[in-house]
């Protein structure tokens, strides 16, 4: 019978008065694929971290192969075989594959014969896992999927038999995930251990063996994946009966709040990213955006919310243009009815740093019922923050609690707090739920259907296509910077897969 | 990853590390003053003895401490909007024209308290003008900020002498300085508020712009905490992109932040040259701003931690100057030295000593190292 490759007891640990972790037993079976779900800030983290060396847990045992293991650093884990894909993947941009899978493991001063050795070695791993990849390519030419690639193969160039994957699929198209998931077949059948984090109860039930659910730093439940049930693993994420689709009812449009014609964005580099899009969002419908993250989407919101310059077209608010020069002052875009959630909460939507009141205002500062003469008026603005802090249960109710020391999902709610609370016209919204926990998707989706049946007119890009699918009234497909389709809510996955991978099959449309 | 530190109380983190880090500059200190052949706690009881030992030197300390509170401020509100203004000597130095020229004009008409707010203006206006050169090049054009400023420093410098030399100075005379303000271009010494509290002074340069100084430090909290100003220069400083979305303009507030600290820089002129010195001659800021970086820094760009550090390098330029005296194997320049290792330790290396501190107190009281854990996403 198959040994065990991890086994942890009783690791507790505590970062002052919050248990992060409490009294775990886990028990990993060689050669399988683990999973472990879990909201944000139910430890997953940092049990991993403390597994990965980053950590040290206060109490607790840990047999790596069934041998007490003390591991105080990430290179103890490496040595004993464990390795580490992070969620935001740890590549040199500029660096080739090769040289990143190098990096650290270099083994002598002088480079030349390590590279040729590398080079053997990194073919082999290629070879018997099917990972392709050009090992001279440049890591900033290669789309995320074949980065996550270089990532496994740098833990594998380094001897790991463990291998432990934090949220793998959140930047993956559906065929890039499922790439990945015959990818950690394959390592399986090898003989790889496999640890699975996600939020995604999809992928569990989609590749896992086992799986194990924390809540709250504890571990509640583990359960064989082919005798549990996506209910019953969401339930114990979040210890009450979650609803995983939400209702809506049918959608009134009225009049076109916001327009876009003819638009087309280049970045930077001069390469057209939005090319010639044009589409209407009405007053009481959701339309979404769906598309594989980098096809354009991020830099459509940004031409729409006037921050990035467009080459040509033009965008309409409620009948008056928008400034399409990339000098558009976003305090009068918001004074004219234009809330925006913003993709990248982290440097985009909020200053983490702040204290949660200082970015419950954040874009709206200016508005008179939070100065008081030449001061702020700080009153007011605690105040402001703790009223939102009540009606969108944001966590903890502490309003001068740095933001960052919020959850994801919690972080996303003083997002759209500040932009719901100014009940604007047109709700502009990137990526609402990325990094989100299953209970806050429940109620960012919720509130994001009231929005609408409010009259709003909301506009949802999003790489979750469960998440377009399932709020949308109208969905748009983006492949390329072009809108390649648009379809009714009731498209199927695989239809809407399809556009999405830049297949277009003209006798679907409409 | 999650941050790597946990959160420590304020007191151990405002008061307790920088002490440490302190203690250690000394102690680094004190091996040199071993390598020079001298005894370093006979060194450390002098430079403490002149420091404070007498109201006289009370006085010159505080003094000095005036012109760091200026200049640490300075570098203070750049800092809060990430920008690193190495020009406070500079934008001292040619503060410095501000209030001679206002002296000379005004010092025979108008009395002192009418120059005053005159010369204030002057310093300020002509500080805030020589930091809009380099904030210009960098809000419109990039040009990074800690080359623009520090070669401003050298321009200032040269700008100077010129003008002392072939402009200010008056026909016949052989220094390279201006005339000797009057009455009305000198500020009240301040000798008289440490003569009441008992210490007796016979004379030192300790004067009216110190109250200026501890104002100012209270106005800057106010504009940096209490005001949308200060609100907005604090968000582009820790996220320039979530300023350009919630509609700050980078460029405008990239410059306001510099005029604001190369005037707070330019008000530090106040103390040599109207407070002391009565004219203004060559090289008065004599490092002062480039102090005001270790000031900075040591206070954590906070007006309670800047006043406090501010006198402490007074004390050490007084506590110096008295030790370069007592001990002739130790000059001048070990005062340079110590003020090198302070900001070694309390600036770049500041968190060296915070994780062990860190970890002391979460085995001590795992209650008392508050939360700081996981944050974001993949929790």
């Amino acid at each position: 019978m198959a040994h065990t490759a991890i086994e942890l007891n009783g690791i507790s640990k505590s970062f002052g008065a919050v248990h992060a972790n409490r009294n775990i037993d886990l028990k990993i079976t060689a050669g399988t694929i683990h999973g472990i779900i879990g909201e944000n800030g139910a430890g997953k983290s940092t049990l991993m971290s403390i597994l990965y060396g980053f950590y040290q847990a206060d109490s607790g045992r840990i047999q790596v192969a069934g041998k007490p293991a003390s591991i105080k650093t990430p290179s103890a884990a490496i040595a004993l075989g464990i390795g580490m894909v992070h969620q935001h993947f740890m590549l040199v941009e500029n660096f080739t594959v090769l040289e990143n899978v190098m990096l650290g493991a270099e083994g002598e001063a002088l480079l030349n014969t390590s590279i040729a050795k590398a080079r053997d070695e990194l073919e082999r791993l290629e070879r018997d896992y099917g990972l392709e990849v050009d090992p001279d390519a440049l890591i900033e030419d290669l789309p995320v999927g074949l980065q996550q690639r270089v990532e496994i193969l740098k833990a594998l160039y380094r001897g790991a038999d463990i291998l432990i994957l934090d949220e793998p699929t959140g930047v993956l198209t559906p065929a890039e995930a499922d790439h990945l998931f015959r990818i950690l077949r394959q390592l399986k059948e090898e003989g790889k251990t496999v640890i699975l984090i996600t939020h995604k109860l999809r992928e569990i039930m989609a590749i896992t063996d086992n799986v194990s659910v924390m809540r709250q730093g504890a571990m509640v439940a583990t359960r064989k994946t082919a005798e549990t049930t996506v209910e019953e693993l969401a339930e114990l994420m979040v210890g009450r009966h979650v609803l995983l689709r939400v209702e809506k009812g049918e959608g009134r449009a009225g009049d076109v709040m916001l327009s876009v014609k003819n638009l087309t964005v280049k970045d930077s580099r001069g390469v057209t990213m939005v090319d010639d899009v044009s589409f209407d969002v009405r007053a009481g419908e959701i339309v979404g955006i769906a598309g594989v993250a980098g096809n354009g989407q991020s830099q459509l919101l940004e031409a729409i919310t006037g921050v990035r310059q467009a080459v040509s077209g033009t965008v309409t608010l409620d009948g008056t243009p928008v400034e399409l020069t990339g000098e558009a002052d976003p305090v009068d875009l918001r004074k004219r009815g234009m809330a925006h959630v913003p993709e990248d909460r982290h440097h985009v939507g909020l200053v983490l740093p702040f204290e949660e009141n200082e970015n419950a205002m954040l874009g709206y500062h200016w508005q008179d019922k939070y100065l008081k003469g030449p001061l702020l008026d700080i009153e007011a603005i605690r105040d402001d923050a703790r009223r939102k802090i009540e009606k969108y249960d944001i966590r903890p109710a502490d309003c001068r609690l740095k933001t960052a020391n919020f959850s994801g999902g919690n972080q996303q709610k003083i997002v759209l707090a500040r932009e719901m609370e100014q009940d604007p016209k047109v709700l502009i919204v990137g990526q609402p739920t990325r990094g989100v926990d299953v209970g806050a998707i429940e109620f960012i989706h919720r509130r994001l259907i009231d929005m609408r049946d409010q009259g709003k007119a909301v506009l949802l890009v999003s790489v979750e296509l469960d998440e377009i699918r399932s709020l949308s009234d109208r969905i748009l497909v983006m492949f390329a910077g072009r809108v390649v389709g648009e379809r009714g809510p009731e498209a199927t996955e695989g239809e809407l897969g399809l556009l999405m991978a830049g297949v277009e099959k003209k006798e679907a449309a409409e | 990853m999650s941050a790597p530190y946990a959160k420590l109380p304020a007191w151990a983190d405002y008061g307790l590390i920088p002490l440490i880090n302190l203690a250690v500059a000394f102690l680094v200190a004190g091996l040199v003053v071993m390598l020079v052949g001298e005894n370093p706690i006979r060194a450390a009881a002098i430079l403490v003895e002149g420091a404070l030992g007498r109201g006289q030197n009370i006085a010159y300390t505080l003094y000095y401490a005036t012109s760091f509170i200026f200049t640490g401020l300075a570098v203070a509100v750049a800092f809060h909007c990430s920008l690193f203004n190495i020009g406070g000597e500079g934008q001292a130095y040619v503060g410095g024209l501000g209030v001679a020229l206002v002296c000379l004009a005004f010092d025979s008409v108008l009395p002192w308290w009418l120059v005053f707010p005159l010369a204030i203006a002057g310093a300020a206006l002509f500080g805030a003008a020589w930091a809009f050169i380099p904030a210009y090049f960098q809000a419109k054009r990039g040009s990074h900020i800690v080359i623009t400023t520090i070669m401003f420093n050298f321009i200032a410098a040269s700008l100077m002498v010129y003008l002392l030399v072939n402009v200010l100075k008056p026909a016949g005379s052989q220094a390279p300085q201006t005339r000797t303000f009057l009455e009305g271009g000198q500020l009240p010494k301040l000798n008289f508020v440490l003569e009441a509290l008992g210490f007796s002074v016979r004379s030192a340069p300790f004067n009216l712009s110190f109250l200026l100084a501890l104002l100012a430090a209270f106005l800057v909290w106010v504009l940096i905490w209490r005001t949308r100003l200060g609100y907005e220069i604090r968000m582009r400083g820790f996220s320039p992109k979530a300023a350009r979305y919630a509609g700050v303009s980078e460029t405008k507030i990239i410059i306001i932040a510099m005029l604001i600290s190369g005037a707070l820089a330019g008000m530090m002129a106040l103390n040599p040259v109207m407070g002391d010195q009565n004219r203004l001659q060559m090289d008065f800021v004599t490092g002062a701003g480039f102090v005001g970086i270790a000031v900075a820094l040591m206070g954590r760009s906070h007006p309670a931690g800047i006043v406090p550090a501010a006198i402490l390098f007074g004390m050490l330029y007084q506590g110096g100057a008295e030790l370069a005296f007592e001990m002739p194997n130790i000059s001048r320049d070990m005062i340079v030295i110590i003020q090198g290792l302070v900001i070694l330790f309390a600036g770049a290396l500041e968190n060296m000593f915070r994780p062990s501190v860190q970890a002391l107190f979460a085995s001590l009281s795992p209650q008392a190292a508050g939360v700081e854990a996981r944050q974001g996403e993949g929790g």
